[in-house]
């Protein structure tokens, strides 16, 4: 599902987020990506979804190669990803439905099926009854659950998170990242990037561990060895 | 397929709705930015009508080709008689009319309002005037001078004048007004696709953040820009009924003393108000500005936000 081939990634500024990473994550599982803030968690998330792209080494994504999706080609590309950010990234402006919906709508998927799925997923997070609520109105674990569910609304296979717990106490950490293990068990591959490493350990997941742009150590089922080297 | 069809105009309508939520939420910002297009489109708008009026009003004497021809003052009414009798006979003649010296006074008199002050003369000083209507064939810029210079010939003719002159020089003068007017409105158009522009840009960057997370989760530039060329189609319709509100209002002051002032003259001239044509296409003109400003904005400044 994802692969990633001596992947070095260096910002304009200078520094050195990735140096030379390569992993290998299978269709449908579950992969925590932890280490220290710095340690390249969110550069690796940021080129699976192509927000920013490797400046040297490969990165495949259901087996494409990101280099050769076009900068056209980038919001199709996306769609088939659903991702959760630590600070939700929800509209304001726009009730919970409307929210959820935006992937949908983009899609060009007609109203009746929209509120079709939007429903089933805002029942996935258990916010049914909050679907005409201002995200505002809203806990900062209920905003995160509606940005779960943006995310998965739109049935992807993928699906990637960054630090998704950071803002939230221990027991509302752990019911998030309970959801994200529900949707793992229906057969989404799910990537979390995260610090805290007293919550994983409650998961029997792959880890992998990044220290200073590098992978320091992986756990877990599939490891994957550059056949190269 | 109906289906996708559907959906995409229902989409298209809902953001077209949605556009338009958003701009009357700021009502005043809105009014200030329709105000400017309005301004700036009625000002060529209404010059063009005055310049429809005045061609209008002018185009009846386009077709009257008379020659004035006036006489010496000594050869009196007979003479102009006989003139007119030897005139007549000219193939290139249709009409000619006399006025006498005696009838000329009478209509200054009733016309100009100079009334007493004519009593004080004791002379009449208005020459015998023939009014020469040439035929219609004769009446080119050549058949004129020909027939000009056969009249300016005969003896005891003073003066011909040819009434085309002034009508010639009024439509030249005419030509550079409209000139003039389609420059202006040049000037003015390209300032409301400006206006519309950089309005659809501050709307950008006080939505930057939204559109970002619409990247996000896989928008094309093209669906993140579609709610704001519809903001820019608004502010032009907006604009464009603003125009032609402003131009209603203005000849509607402007009836009653243009009719006053061509009654003054014996005319029956109204002041021709903004036609139901050109005030449609004004409107598409101003959709047409407002939807080229916001595309053009829009087109550059969402490009140019990227998630991070």
């Amino acid at each position: 599902m994802i692969r990633f081939d001596q992947v070095h990634k260096r910002y304009p500024n200078g520094r050195e987020a990735l140096a030379g990473v390569s992993f290998k994550i299978d269709s449908g599982e579950l992969a925590f990506l932890t280490g220290h803030s710095g340690a390249g968690k969110s550069s690796v998330l940021k080129l699976i979804a192509l927000i920013e792209r490797p400046t040297r080494g490969q990165v495949f994504i259901n087996g494409q190669n990101t280099a050769s999706v076009k900068p056209r080609g980038i919001p199709q590309f996306r769609r088939q990803i659903g991702v959760v950010f630590q600070d939700h990234k929800l509209l304001y402006d726009r009730p919970v439905a409307d929210n959820v919906a935006l992937p949908l709508i983009i899609a060009g998927v007609p109203k009746r099926e929209i509120d079709k799925r939007v429903r089933a997923a805002l029942d996935q997070v258990g916010l049914l009854t909050k679907e005409k609520c201002r995200p505002l109105e809203l806990s900062t674990g209920e905003q995160q659950r509606v940005g779960i569910a943006r995310a998965v609304v739109a049935k992807p296979r993928l699906l990637i998170a960054d630090e998704p717990t950071g803002n939230l106490d221990p027991d509302l950490a752990l019911e998030i990242m309970q959801l994200f293990k529900r949707f793992n068990d229906v057969g989404v591959t799910v990537v979390i990037a995260t610090h805290d490493v007293h919550l994983i350990d409650r998961f029997a997941a792959r880890r992998i561990v990044l220290d200073e742009g590098r992978v320091a150590a992986q756990t877990g089922a599939s490891l994957w060895v550059s056949a190269v080297s | 397929m109906m289906g996708a069809a559907q959906t995409w105009l229902a989409r298209h309508a809902q953001t077209l709705v949605g556009s338009l939520g958003r701009i009357v939420q700021h009502p005043l910002a809105t009014a200030m930015t329709v105000g400017v297009i309005a301004v700036a489109l009625a000002l060529p708008l209404f010059l063009d009508v005055l310049l429809q009026n005045t061609r209008a009003a002018t185009v009846n004497w386009n077709q009257t080709f008379d020659l004035s021809v006036y006489l010496n003052r000594k050869a009196g009414g007979e003479r102009a008689q006989g003139l007119a009798k030897q005139l007549r006979t000219r193939q290139d003649v249709a009409a000619v009319r006399v006025i006498t010296a005696e009838q000329a006074l009478a209509d200054f008199r009733a016309a100009s309002g100079f009334g007493k002050a004519l009593d004080a003369l004791t002379d009449n000083p208005l020459p015998d005037t023939l009014v020469v209507t040439p035929t219609l064939p004769a009446s080119t810029p050549e058949g004129m001078g020909a027939l000009r210079i056969a009249v300016a010939a005969i003896p005891d003719v003073d003066t011909v004048q040819l009434d085309t002159e002034w009508v010639q020089r009024l439509n030249a003068i005419l030509d550079v007004l409209r000139r003039f007017v389609w420059l202006t409105g040049a000037l003015l158009g390209l300032g409301v696709v400006l206006v519309v522009g950089n309005t659809i840009r501050l709307d950008i960057l006080n939505r930057r953040a939204e559109i970002e997370v619409m990247k996000l989760v896989g928008a094309t530039d093209g669906f993140a820009r579609r709610p704001f060329l519809y903001s820019g189609i608004w502010y032009g319709l907006g604009g464009g009924l603003g125009a032609v509100g402003v131009v209603v209002l203005a000849v509607a002051v402007l009836a009653r003393p243009v009719e006053h002032l061509a009654g003054l003259y014996g005319s029956q001239f109204q002041l021709r108000g903004l036609g139901w044509l050109s005030a449609v296409r004004i409107l598409c003109t101003a959709i047409g500005l407002g939807w080229l400003g916001s595309w053009l904005a829009a087109t550059r400044h969402i490009r140019a936000v990227e998630p991070t």
